[in-house]
């Protein structure tokens, strides 16, 4: 039988417009705007000036701490601006901004297309190349490499999952890297392995693309360690522990990590880039984006340049179409919706779609009939129109007590429910509040 | 920038179902009851059906209008829902102005005043019919005889159901198994071949109706298959003990309301529990209670009376009845 | 019949008897000592229990009150003065005078000022707008427009002007409890000293933003440009993270600000003499 996780989830309409548009190299961007912060924790810190001439892959800020990420430049060029730049929120952010001459690479990358197979580096070599290269989760948390694959003192790992599930709608971007760089993807696996000192990985991979399925299957013939697993379609088995139980029947305990399973999660692309980090010494300064949208005259899966702004990108794919409503940064379940086109492509960009106006607006909200939708899809056995209740009045106690923490922000909520109401606007926010209020007990505790 | 885009919260695109949509399904998966009651009784099912439908329609409407002066929702189709449950609990022979009596109630007293739809805690049409079963017991219990599509309407020709009739032989003392013959066969019962009230005759439409509803995902299988299981269960131990005083499963889960309340009344989504657990709950409770009013009771049916007394439970439920969370429990193999 | 009913009222007149005495006995051993003052200086108290003065409710300020060895600190801004002298008076001690106040809000972005750059399709709540975005304008830093300072001020004070999209504060009822203030994501409401005839003074404008982009978010915001803070006379200005800021303490209501600020980003509020420049903003402020 096709494994899937037991409870909860839904079935958004696929709309995969790009499964089949191989991955293409748009032309160089004039001028890159590169954020100091597109991971997750602490932002790097810019060790670039103004004026200065930089390299296709040379470091142009370090990481600002042990969970931050360090920053190439994509581009070769000049620095003609750090400043702050409105980013996808609307809010302003640290930014490098980069005038393109040309593409010259630093020497020390290897840009021989020949794929590399051995595996030279020790372990804790791997873990240093991944902070070099300033490899981050490219499944969307963008949550640094080499913090993940260190294995926490006391905590045992016995597993590596791949994540090549790619549940979000319209989204191809995993799909046709596992497809035409399977190879690579593989060779990451068995480095991240080495890293991790495991003797399994499993790759899940959702039965809507069953080419990638074969391919990849086909390659892993030959290495008995690594297995590839059809699952079922459904929102959202990308979700971490959503993928594990799903593969090995473990849950991951309520405010736990995967690692509390023995279970390291990597995406496919983050594969990769481990691959491109370890075996050509490439940092990461570019990742493959869907550019996809039903009134978009030419969606396609481009190979892009970190920092390139989402307007050229656009442009390439045939421009934006008239009635545009909305353009989501991600996938439209978890995605956010953009004020303009102008924001750069970024680590964690996997996908840009565009709605038409017609698509983009909400229903009207009507009140909640109580039909009990949202608790069924929800894949965490929560009670988002509780929680939603909860945030709402302010009761943020209880609202902890009902684990609204545990909420992975999937948004199934939000789409089934029939009276269109804001569960999970309200549970953010709700989530926020209590680890607001979490903060402020530990920093009483620590007072007392 | 002319074309000025839209932002808000992921996610950004929804499932089809709307509140409209859903109570549409109810309304379809209600239809062949309604066709069967219109074959049955004739053209008073048709007048006591438009009656209840359209006052239900116009209280609220004049209610949400007038009374609160706030925006009007006729259109979400709960208003239909509700007049058509009601039109299902009444004889197919019940004078309009009763009719009209029981909207004000379902709608103004036991929706509109709890804040509309989904803030009321009891079923709105159960309210409505057990108000006119206590203000109007006669009319409410003179069931006309089912006689085809050319009944009239106020001279048809009545008579107790079945489990009146059951009820009634028992407590003078005749056996089962002799009062068995004075009511229709099982097969008869299936198809809605008795009297009752207009909607809840005919067990296979019904049925049919639940099958819909189910394949449309409107409702789960919860509390149908609780309501009913348990039901069966609860009276087939009796019909063991003595079947001589009780009859047998079949012919309660046949009879009555059993089957109109446990597929589209306990089914309302506004006055059930919102978890699985609760549901399965919920569903047992009215399966036993239901037996307890037929069978000790003084009413010969209670299945409205075991909704409502289920209805006030469930807010209890909601708060206690909760799912084991994700990752609660680790139990990792 | 006769019987029956003797029998219920004697057995009921000595079961409450019984009661009584149980009761009495339980009142005495039990009995919590508490303060009277604490009763007295409660039923002064406007039990509005808002929590301005920084207590969960009237009843725990009054037991602040009375446990505290003087007064300092301790407000009452809803019944002001008055009411802290009369619970002075009751307490024996020296009554601290607080300045009044009231709520003013430091933006003034209408739909004119601050054009719209985008939608927002999301649930009305301004805490969601803020963690989400810079909101419907390209100022990240003004009013989100959905009210939940509105929402939370218990006094009536405030209201949502749905032309300008902004909350308007009416002056006679802020009680400057504070509970705008809070409840206000982008930390736009500030309470300010209250002055003679509601007059009011202050740089409307919260923008951090350097001049160039805040000026281009919105036609009155602030660009420290440092003009006020050169003609002011008594060092009532002072500029920080891009914005000036006046000193209510200091501030003489002399206005020369008003006439140097070239993006009008200083609003004058309840002067007498109309100025036609100052009765246009006026206008846009408080209707």
């Amino acid at each position: 039988m096709i494994k899937t996780f037991p409870y909860g989830g839904t079935h958004p309409p696929d709309n995969k417009l790009t499964a089949d548009g191989k991955i293409v190299y748009p032309p160089l961007p004039s001028s890159v705007s590169i954020p100091l912060l597109q991971h997750a924790g602490i932002p790097a810190i810019s060790v670039v000036t103004k004026g200065d001439k930089v390299l296709t892959g040379q470091l142009i800020a370090k990481a600002g701490g042990f969970i931050s990420a360090n920053i190439h430049s994509s581009v070769s060029g000049v620095v003609t601006k750090i400043d702050k730049v409105t980013d996808s929120s609307g809010y302003k952010q640290e930014s490098i901004i980069i005038e393109v001459t040309g593409d010259e690479w630093k020497d020390t990358i290897d840009r021989d297309p020949a794929i590399r197979r051995e595996i030279i580096l020790s372990g804790e070599e791997i873990l240093n190349r991944c902070l070099e290269s300033g490899i981050v989760g490219l499944g969307g948390a963008a949550f640094p490499t080499h913090v993940k694959l260190k294995v926490p003192a006391g905590k045992k790992c016995d597993l590596l999952i791949i994540n090549g599930v790619e549940c979000e709608p319209y989204l191809t971007s995993d799909h046709r890297m596992m497809l035409e760089k399977g190879e690579e993807i593989i060779t990451g696996i068995l480095i991240m392995m080495k890293a991790l000192n495991v003797s399994r990985a499993m790759i899940g991979i959702e039965n809507n693309k069953p080419d990638t399925i074969e391919h990849l299957g086909k390659l892993c013939k030959e290495i008995s360690e690594i297995t590839v697993h059809p699952l079922k379609v459904k929102y959202p088995q990308g979700g971490e522990k959503q993928l594990i139980k799903a593969l090995i029947n473990r849950e991951v305990p309520s405010g736990g990590l995967p690692i509390d399973v023995g279970v390291v999660v990597q995406n496919a692309g983050t594969a990769f880039a481990v691959y491109e980090a370890v075996q050509k010494n490439k940092p990461l300064i570019e990742r493959v984006v869907t550019i996809t949208g039903k009134s978009l005259a030419s969606p396609s899966n481009y190979m892009v340049r970190i920092g390139t702004l989402v307007s050229d990108l656009i442009k390439a794919a045939g421009g934006l179409p008239e009635n545009t409503g909305k353009i989501i940064n991600g996938g439209p379940m978890m995605g956010k919706a953009v004020t303009t086109a102008d924001v750069p492509v970024v680590k964690a960009t996997s996908g840009i779609v565009i709605l038409k106006k017609e698509e983009s607006l909400r229903r009207p909200v009507g009140p909640c009939i109580r039909c009990g939708k949202c608790n069924t899809v929800c894949a965490l056995k929560l009670e988002p129109y509780l929680l939603m209740a909860l945030t709402r009045k302010d009761l943020t106690e209880r609202a902890e007590t009902e684990r609204i923490t545990d909420c992975c922000e999937c948004g199934s909520c939000s789409y089934i429910c029939p009276a269109a109401r804001p569960l999970l606007d309200y549970i953010r926010l709700g989530k926020s509040q209590v680890l607001q209020m979490k903060r402020e007990r530990t920093l009483e505790k620590n007072k007392a | 920038m002319s074309n000025v885009l839209n932002i808000s919260p992921a996610p950004h695109i929804f499932a089809k179902d709307t509140t409209r949509s859903l109570m549409l399904d109810v309304i379809i998966a209600l239809s062949p009851a309604l066709i069967a009651s219109i074959y049955y009784f004739g053209y008073g099912a048709i007048i006591v059906t438009l009656t209840s439908v359209v006052s239900c329609l116009v209280f609220e409407y004049l209610i949400q209008r007038f009374v609160l002066k706030g925006p009007v929702t006729i259109t979400d189709g709960s208003a239909v829902v509700t007049g058509l449950l009601l039109a299902f609990n009444l004889p197919s022979n019940m004078p309009v102005f009763i009719i009209i009596i029981g909207s004000i109630v379902s709608i103004g007293i036991a929706k509109m005043t709890f804040g509309g739809l989904g803030n009321n805690p009891f079923n709105p049409a159960l309210v409505g019919r057990v108000f006119l079963l206590i203000s109007f017991p006669v009319q409410m219990t003179s069931w006309p005889v089912p006689s085809g599509f050319n009944t009239g309407y106020s001279d048809a020709v009545t008579g107790a159901t079945p489990l009146a009739l059951v009820k009634e032989g028992l407590k003078n003392g005749e056996s089962v198994s002799d009062l068995m013959h004075q009511v229709p066969s099982h097969m008869q019962m299936f198809y809605g071949h008795m009297g009752g009230s207009m909607g809840e005759v005919a067990a296979a439409a019904l049925i049919l109706g639940l099958i819909y509803m189910l394949i449309r995902k409107t409702i789960t299988w919860h509390i149908p298959v609780a309501v009913l299981g348990s039901i069966a269960a609860f009276t087939a131990i009796l019909w063991l003990i003595n079947p001589d005083k009780n009859a047998d499963p079949m012919f309660h889960l046949l009879t009555g309301g059993v089957m109109l309340g446990a597929i589209f009344m306990a089914t309302d989504y506004v006055t059930s529990p919102m978890s699985y657990k609760g549901m399965i709950i919920f569903g047992v409770g009215i399966g036993v209670l239901t037996v307890i009013i037929r069978v000790f009771g003084a009413y010969p049916e209670g299945i409205s009376f075991a909704i409502l007394i289920m209805n006030a439970f469930v807010p209890l439920m909601n708060k206690y009845i909760k799912p084991v969370r994700f990752g609660e429990e680790v139990s990792n193999g | 019949m006769s019987s029956t009913v003797l029998m219920t009222i004697i057995s009921l007149t000595l079961l409450g008897l019984l009661s009584s005495v149980i009761l009495y006995f339980i009142a005495q051993k039990f009995q919590v000592f508490e303060d009277p003052r604490i009763d007295e200086i409660q039923a002064i108290l406007p039990a509005a229990n808002c929590g301005g003065c920084g207590f969960a409710g009237c009843r725990n300020f009054a037991e602040a009150l009375v446990k505290a060895d003087t007064m300092d600190g301790l407000n009452c801004p809803v019944g002001g003065s008055g009411t802290m002298t009369a619970a002075a008076r009751i307490l024996g001690k020296e009554p601290v005078p607080a300045d009044p106040m009231v709520a003013v809000l430091l933006c003034n972005g209408t739909p004119g000022n601050r054009p719209r750059t985008s939608k927002y399709d999301g649930a009305s709540d301004c805490r969601i707008t803020h963690n989400l975005y810079a909101g419907e304008t390209d100022c990240a830093f003004g009013c989100v427009s959905h009210g939940d300072c509105v929402k939370v001020c218990s006094f009536d004070a405030m209201y949502m002007d749905n032309r300008t999209g902004l909350p308007v504060i009416i002056d006679e009822k802020c009680v400057a409890c504070g509970l705008c203030v809070k409840a206000c994501p982008r930390k736009i409401i500030e309470l300010r000293k209250k002055a003679k005839k509601d007059r009011k003074l202050y740089v409307a404008c919260a923008n951090k933003d350097k001049g160039g982009p805040a000026r281009r978010a919105c036609k009155v915001a602030c660009i420290a440009c440092n003009k006020c803070l050169n003609v002011c006379e008594f060092g009532a200005i002072k500029i920080e993270n891009n914005l000036a800021y006046i000193d209510a303490l200091k501030c003489t209501f002399c206005r020369k600000c008003v006439s140097v600020c070239p993006t009008e980003s200083i609003l004058e509020l309840n002067f007498p003499p109309p100025k036609a420049k100052a009765e246009v903003r006026e206008a846009t402020v408080n209707a």
